[in-house]
């Protein structure tokens, strides 16, 4: 089994696909890190002045640093890394069958189950190594570029500000959670990887889907909020967000508090549903296809 | 008429050597806080809004005659009101420009001799102040500002180990605050369920505490320390 998995991740790497997600998060993080660098200050103006510059002195400096831009890039890539994941997952099966080498790997002495959890392991190898780039680019290298201090994490109701000793623990989590997350958009593309003859359709499902459910999770329609938001794991995958909603009592932050974290347990559980869901429907269907090609 | 004339004279006289009075404890409490030139005091700082959650955090203030103020975090950072840049009362005498000054008799309760003071210049940011001062030791101890721009706004004062230069060991600064609201498709909300409550109770008082810990008094401090 360790062997496969060996063959299997040496498979995606000696791919040039798998290479465009980690250029893109290169090219998109340096893009946001150099605007934020010299064009930081109007941002960061335009998003607080507007609320809070009336009544209070805005530390604009202070807030323009490395965890805040770490932040920042979380929030704008984890909404497009799911669509790179796919790049990759998608393909995993289907790009067999599309370059003939399915059927010949279904007959070696292995079990068809076993055959889909080392690619589906390897896959997950892929997005969790895809997220470490993320984190080394958007958090190591923004803290070296705009030092470190308070990370200020503005909601639609309130800001949260959260002290620079308290922050590394919240980033680890909500990395551990993007994981998950990107897990389940990879057990997606997967499965639809398991229905397809070639790549290019699980992939583009895999990127509509995304796309159809992200726009109903941030869509404020009341009708959609109480019936479909809740159930979408588009909504769930925001959830890393939720180690950056602190506690509060009499206006003071509380160290190393989470505001409503049975809320996150309920996200990952969704999101670990889901996996299970879609890696389910991908055996079940891969036991059964015939394969020709 | 002349018991009239007389009682009328003797009414206008007191009112007279009334005024006088409170414009002379004003003038004490003044030369009281002429005493300190400069200072740099070391304090703690805490934000109590029901929109802002922020860690206590270290202030660094510095004062220099006669209205030089600036407050700097030490470590992290917090919101600080526009308005408490007035938190010095050395700074805010200077700022307050001419006024006219009416007695507000003794508060009941605290003893505190109210002193409002009405500016003459029409265009003046502020619109009145009345302070509220304790007759034995010449220090105020309350301060309620009314400006056009920032509304009504409250400092009250606690003293203690820089009694003698009317230095407070504690400010509480209290003020009104306009409702906060971004739009959810700019901060990408994780919906954690409980966001309806919060907002059915709109903010509408907000409270910033210092409490000093140090003082440097007289000690001089270099004019580029209030430059940004």
């Amino acid at each position: 089994m360790l062997q496969l998995l060996r063959v299997e991740l040496f498979k995606i790497f000696c791919r040039p696909r798998t290479y465009i997600a980690f250029a893109v998060i290169t090219v998109i993080i340096i893009l946001i890190q150099v605007a934020l660098k010299y064009g930081g200050r109007e941002y960061v103006n335009l998003l607080m002045s507007s609320s809070l510059g009336e009544t209070f002195e805005v530390p604009i400096s202070q807030i323009l640093n490395g965890y805040y831009i770490c932040f920042l890039i979380f929030n704008l890539l984890l909404i497009h890394v799911p669509i790179l994941v796919a790049l990759v997952a998608g393909d995993m099966i289907a790009g067999e069958a599309n370059m003939g080498t399915l059927r010949l790997l279904a007959s070696k002495p292995i079990g068809r189950t076993q055959l889909l959890m080392v690619k589906f392991i390897a896959t997950c190898v892929y997005t969790f190594l895809l997220l470490i780039w993320v984190v080394i680019l958007a958090l190591f290298v923004s803290v070296i570029m705009f030092g470190t201090d308070s990370l200020v994490v503005a909601r639609e109701l309130e800001f949260n500000i959260i002290a620079a000793n308290d922050v590394l623990w919240r980033f680890a989590a909500a990395f551990c959670f993007a994981a998950v997350g990107l897990i389940c958009v990879a057990a997606l593309a997967f499965m639809f990887s398991t229905f397809a003859d070639n790549s290019i359709g699980p992939i583009v499902a895999t990127v509509c889907v995304i796309i159809v459910l992200t726009i109903l999770t941030q869509l404020q329609i009341p009708f959609y909020d109480d019936t479909i938001k809740p159930f979408l794991f588009t909504t769930h995958m925001l959830g890393w967000k939720g180690f950056f909603y602190v506690e509060g009592q009499n206006g003071e932050t509380i160290k190393g508090s989470i505001d409503n974290i049975s809320a996150i347990w309920k996200s990952v559980a969704v999101l670990f549903g889901y996996i299970g869901l879609f890696l389910f429907i991908s055996i079940k269907h891969f036991k059964k296809k015939n394969i020709l090609s | 008429m002349k018991r009239a004339s007389w009682i009328l004279f003797l009414l206008l006289f007191s009112r007279c050597a009334y005024t006088q009075s409170a414009e002379g404890l004003l003038q004490q409490v003044r030369q009281k806080l002429e005493l300190v030139n400069d200072y740099e005091a070391k304090g703690k700082l805490r934000t109590n809004l029901l929109f802002i959650k922020a860690p206590i955090v270290s202030v660094q203030i510095f004062y220099k005659k006669p209205n030089k103020f600036k407050i700097i975090n030490e470590n992290g950072f917090s919101f600080i009101p526009k308005s408490m840049a007035n938190l010095n009362l050395n700074k805010f005498f200077s700022s307050v420009g001419d006024y006219e000054l009416l007695d507000g008799g003794i508060e009941v309760g605290t003893n505190l001799r109210v002193i409002k003071l009405l500016p003459i210049d029409e265009n003046s940011e502020w619109v009145l102040s009345v302070l509220f001062i304790n007759e034995k030791n010449k220090l105020v101890y309350k301060i309620r500002n009314t400006t056009r721009e920032s509304g009504t706004y409250e400092l009250q004062l606690t003293y203690g180990n820089f009694i003698e230069f009317g230095l407070p060991d504690k400010i509480a600064f209290s003020f009104n605050t306009k409702a906060y609201k971004l739009p959810k498709g700019m901060t990408l909300d994780y919906d954690i369920g409980n966001d309806k409550v919060k907002n059915s109770g709109v903010p509408k008082k907000g409270n910033v505490e210092i409490l000093f810990s140090t003082y440097k008094i007289n000690k001089g401090i270099a004019d580029a320390v209030f430059e940004n």
